[in-house]
């Protein structure tokens, strides 16, 4: 049974999927969907114990040897993240059945089970996966329902939003089989660790070089790296709550692995950096896109689009830890992948309660909240702290790690960079916390609650993460570290 | 029953962080709420005691929890300089504790919980901050500091509590973000290690414009020794109800920038190099200006509250200078000056919000005849402004006298003279307001309705007032602390 953990990691999502619009009873969707990715999470779990313990996970799909056959390769990088997606998803699915009761109508919501579950099937699979032409089948297939659960969202911008999303997406999308397909055409194959041996053989030639272009902006635009990144603000504020929390919290983390393992695992970064200004590239645009970002933020006057464009800012974050080149660099990345999906899911399912409360994500209508629903603000609070990098929180973690590798580089101008940056997240945070806390209601609150217990229970949940792992780094610090050695070690 | 002195450590943190629960608990019953704070300080009192009674037979204290990142951990060990400042605030915080029960309740206070808790965990994170081994703690400490005290500052709730929040957040959180944490990172990574030494953490290899652009980071990176430009957030938190001003605002916040300030400068960069460190010279100047100017704006004030705020701006800068001098004796001073000017000020800070409590008066040209109506009161105020100015028979005395002895070591007469104009500065802005209060006579057409401040408020400015009388005789206790922490 552990044996078939890479495959059964995706294949039960996958199968749970479709089964769910044979339950008809949505309670019981719910209930089962929770199962099907706490399963998923249980299967991460252990697939971590056996990468840790006996190291790289090599499993060929039917038996069919690789390269011909599809492997699925797990090693220390995506087990940590197949960790993450599996865990916070199902964090997420627990508040899920209650937080879509106000925002879906009651026929919708089979469906949007099955196209979480679907949804999660590609993240995980583009995790787990060492097939090049399979990320791109999975890739499709988390876009796909993402777009179906943006569409979902109850304002009509919802479908433009998922639409403009559509749109991107694709182009990313083709662009990355354009890509995918160019490396075929010079190598003959697909299997990733085959392409690493094969490539550099042909690094000269043109198609190679179109290839990694390609493959990168099609990435690039699926992680929202600034000025790539115009479909995110309206997606995230549109769909419903906890349809933005999980994305928010996984579907960039995911894209940025993608682009780890290209540049790392297949190419190699001596190619990377010597043919292509890459690293240049990245710190321009990592440091632009966190301050357009940023400065974005604080003018919103809609919450969750405030916290999508900080989304927007701190992958500019994990993008400069690429563009530092380094180890630590890359260490700081990594460390930031899993401590953004712990922060955002944490906010975004608190708005989340927000608006199935009093059913707006205003600005204007947290006024007076902090005394109706004070746990929920007082998360929302917690959150922002660990946005803005407050110690013994996660955010703090990422931050130190991230201006320790820039300084080991020697680049201390972008060190004060990144530090006047969280000073930014501090004003647009705090502007929320004024709002919470010091303005007086317009409208009268008396029937406001505060969020029922099992939205809550989710939410303190990740906050309680958040300060965990702000304290407890051996997790995330040891494996990230583990993983950035393992990527610039020689190829496998 | 006996203590490890390792746990009493953890107590005198913890004690009050447990509190912040039982004050909580409490909320609906005032007594029994105030009950717990005023437990839980005296047993922070009991617990401070005896690490002074062990630190000062020669046993040492320390505590370290496994590393939060590798290679740091959170790590505590009591030295000289942090027990000095863990005192002075375990023992203010019983006073203050009396002093607001006073206060909050004559003036009618509303969000009294929320007060005392927030309260408590900055307590709590003072004691941490006083003992903390490393720099990585400390920070941390710090800024718990800086977040507790922000519902602290914003007490009232109204759009200028919100500004003053505003100014007070921002100035703290800029300079520790910007420039303390990326001294700290930086001295992590030039030095590798960010525990405080004897001697400092630099080696001799280490390039001078490293050490020097640290220093820089460093001072203007501890905002809460509100060395100019940064010190605009303490008039803002003037803002904030006036036992907040006393304890935390001329007591622990302010105190806590410059007791860092002291320890940056003696364990993390130590005597001899910062003598040698060109940038030195500039921050000197810097705090002597800052000495000069507060001490100008404050005899321009007319509100009582700001005139105390640009005063401890004015007296943080005696203890930037007593680090920044590099000397023994400017060290000596600096310590001894944390603690004479906290009975100094806090005692002042206590007249001030009793005289707005029983007359509501804030502006001192209304203080005519005070002294009549509000005599201990006023008292106590001349006592606290003689220990501020520096005249026996109060404490602030030995305080300048060290600092002057400093400047001396260090052939620095400019900084000495600078203390002398200071002092008679500080005479001007603070003794026309008792002699005012008892030397003028009152205007006819106001009414005859004051009367002596409430009594938990009166018996806590008189303590303090008779501790700034009872340093100037029994000052050996603080001096012995303070030699030894070279």
């Amino acid at each position: 049974m552990t044996a078939h953990f890479p495959i059964l990691q995706v294949i039960i999502p996958l199968l749970a999927a479709p089964l769910c619009l044979f339950l008809r009873i949505p309670r019981l969707v719910g209930i089962f969907a929770i199962l099907v990715s706490a399963a998923a999470f249980l299967i991460s779990c252990g697939l971590l114990h056996q990468v840790i313990t006996q190291g790289v996970i090599s499993y060929e799909i039917g038996g069919w040897p690789a390269p011909w056959g599809i492997e699925y390769r797990i090693d220390t990088l995506n087990s940590y993240l197949l960790l993450l997606v599996s865990g916070v998803s199902t964090i997420i699915l627990i508040a899920a059945q209650s937080s879509i009761t106000k925002e879906l109508p009651e026929n919708r919501h089979t469906f949007f089970y099955t196209a979480y579950l679907l949804c999660l099937t590609g993240l995980l699979g583009i995790l787990a996966t060492a097939d090049a032409f399979n990320v791109f089948v999975f890739l499709e297939i988390s876009a796909l329902s993402s777009y179906t659960l943006i569409a979902l969202g109850t304002d009509r911008r919802a479908l433009t939003a998922s639409y403009q999303y559509l749109v991107m997406g694709t182009i990313g999308a083709t662009f990355i089989i354009i890509g995918v397909g160019f490396m075929y055409m010079t190598t003959g194959t697909l299997n990733m660790y085959d392409l690493a041996e094969r490539l550099p053989s042909v690094y000269g030639s043109k198609t190679v070089l179109s290839a990694f272009g390609f493959l990168i902006v099609g990435v690039c635009l699926k992680l929202a790296l600034f000025p790539l990144h115009l479909w995110l603000p309206n997606a995230y504020a549109f769909a419903p709550s906890i349809a933005t929390a999980f994305l928010a919290a996984t579907s960039t983390k995911v894209a940025v692995y993608v682009l780890i393992r290209y540049i790392f695992s297949i190419f190699s970064i001596d190619f990377v950096t010597k043919s292509l200004p890459l690293g240049d590239i990245f710190l321009t645009l990592g440091l632009a896109g966190i301050f357009a970002a940023s400065i974005t933020a604080i003018y919103q006057i809609n919450v969750k689009r405030l916290f999508a464009y900080s989304s927007v800012a701190q992958i500019g974050y994990m993008i400069l830890g690429l563009a530092i080149g380094t180890q630590l660099g890359l260490t700081a990345t990594l460390l930031h992948l899993f401590n953004h999906a712990l922060m955002k899911a944490a906010l975004f399912l608190a708005i989340g309660a927000v608006v199935y409360r009093i059913g707006s994500s205003q600005l204007h209508h947290f006024a007076g909240l902090g005394k109706r629903m004070p746990w929920t603000m007082a998360a929302i609070v917690a959150g922002g702290l660990s946005l803005i990098g407050v110690p013994l929180t996660v955010g703090f973690v990422s931050k130190w790690y991230l201006v320790v590798a820039l300084l080991e580089r020697g680049w201390w101008p972008v060190a004060i960079l990144v530090l006047i940056s969280s000073l930014l997240a501090v004003i647009y945070v705090w502007r929320l916390v004024e709002w919470i806390y010091f303005v007086k209601p317009r409208v009268v609150l008396d029937d406001v609650k505060e969020a029922p217990l099992i939205q809550l229970i989710p939410i303190w949940m990740l906050i309680f993460a958040n300060f965990y792992f702000g304290v407890d780094t051996r997790l995330t610090v040891g494996v990230s570290k583990l993983a950035a050695q393992n990527l610039f070690g020689v190829n496998m | 029953m006996e203590w490890a002195p390792e746990t009493m450590l953890f107590m005198t943190m913890l004690v009050p962080a447990l509190a912040v629960i039982g004050i909580i608990a409490t909320g609906d019953k005032p007594n029994l709420r105030e009950g717990v704070t005023l437990t839980a300080s005296c047993i922070v009192i009991y617990f401070v005691s005896n690490l002074y009674v062990v630190v000062k037979g020669g046993g040492s204290v320390a505590w370290s929890s496994p590393d939060l990142f590798p290679g740091l951990a959170l790590s505590f060990f009591i030295e000289p300089l942090g027990m000095l400042f863990s005192l002075v605030a375990g023992y203010l915080w019983l006073v203050t504790t009396v002093y607001s029960i006073g206060y909050m309740r004559g003036h009618n206070e509303k969000n009294q919980t929320r007060f005392y808790a927030c309260f408590a965990i900055a307590i709590s994170s003072v004691m941490g901050l006083a003992y903390a081994d490393n720099l990585f703690t400390l920070f941390i400490f710090y800024e718990i500091l800086t977040l507790s005290t922000y519902p602290l500052v914003t007490h009232a709730g109204t759009a200028s509590a919100k500004q003053g929040g505003r100014v007070y957040l921002g100035v703290l959180l800029t300079t520790s973000v910007l420039f303390l944490l990326l001294a700290i990172i930086g001295t992590w990574y030039v030095a590798e290690t960010v525990t405080f030494t004897k001697g400092g953490v630099f080696n001799s290899q280490t390039p001078v414009i490293i050490t020097a652009s640290l220093l820089v980071l460093y001072i203007f990176g501890i905002g809460k020794a509100a060395i100019m430009p940064f010190h605009r957030w303490l008039p803002a938190a003037m803002v904030a109800p006036t036992p907040v001003s006393a304890l935390l605002h001329a007591v622990a916040v302010v105190k806590a920038g410059v007791f860092t300030v002291l320890k940056v400068c003696v364990y993390i960069f130590g005597l001899e190099l910062l003598s040698k460190l060109p940038t030195a010279d500039f921050l000197l100047y810097l705090a002597s200006a800052t000495v000069l100017l507060a001490s100008i704006v404050a005899m321009r004030q007319d509100n009582l509250k700001a005139r105390l705020a640009y005063s401890t701006v004015s007296q943080l800068g005696y203890i930037t200078i007593g680090a920044l001098l590099a000397t023994s004796a400017g060290v000596v001073g600096g310590a001894m000056h944390i603690a004479m000017h906290a009975f100094g000020k806090i005692t002042l800070f206590f007249c001030a919000g009793a005289i707005m409590v029983a007359s509501h008066k804030t502006e001192i040209s209304d203080m005519h005849g005070l002294g009549r109506k509000m005599p201990i009161t006023m008292i106590a105020f001349f006592i606290g402004s003689l220990s501020i100015i520096g005249l026996p028979p109060t404490g602030g005395t030995w305080g300048k006298w060290f600092l002057m002895t400093g400047a001396l070591d260090a052939d620095k007469y400019l900084i000495m003279i600078v203390l002398m104009v200071s002092s008679l500065l500080n005479i001007a802005y603070l003794l026309p307001i008792p002699l005012r209060a008892f030397f003028t006579v009152k205007k006819p057409e106001e009414e005859v309705t004051i009367e002596e401040a409430p009594l938990p408020s009166l018996l806590a400015l008189s303590f303090t007032a008779l501790g700034c009388i009872a340093l100037f005789f029994f000052t050996q206790p603080l001096y012995e602390l303070a030699l030894a922490i070279l």
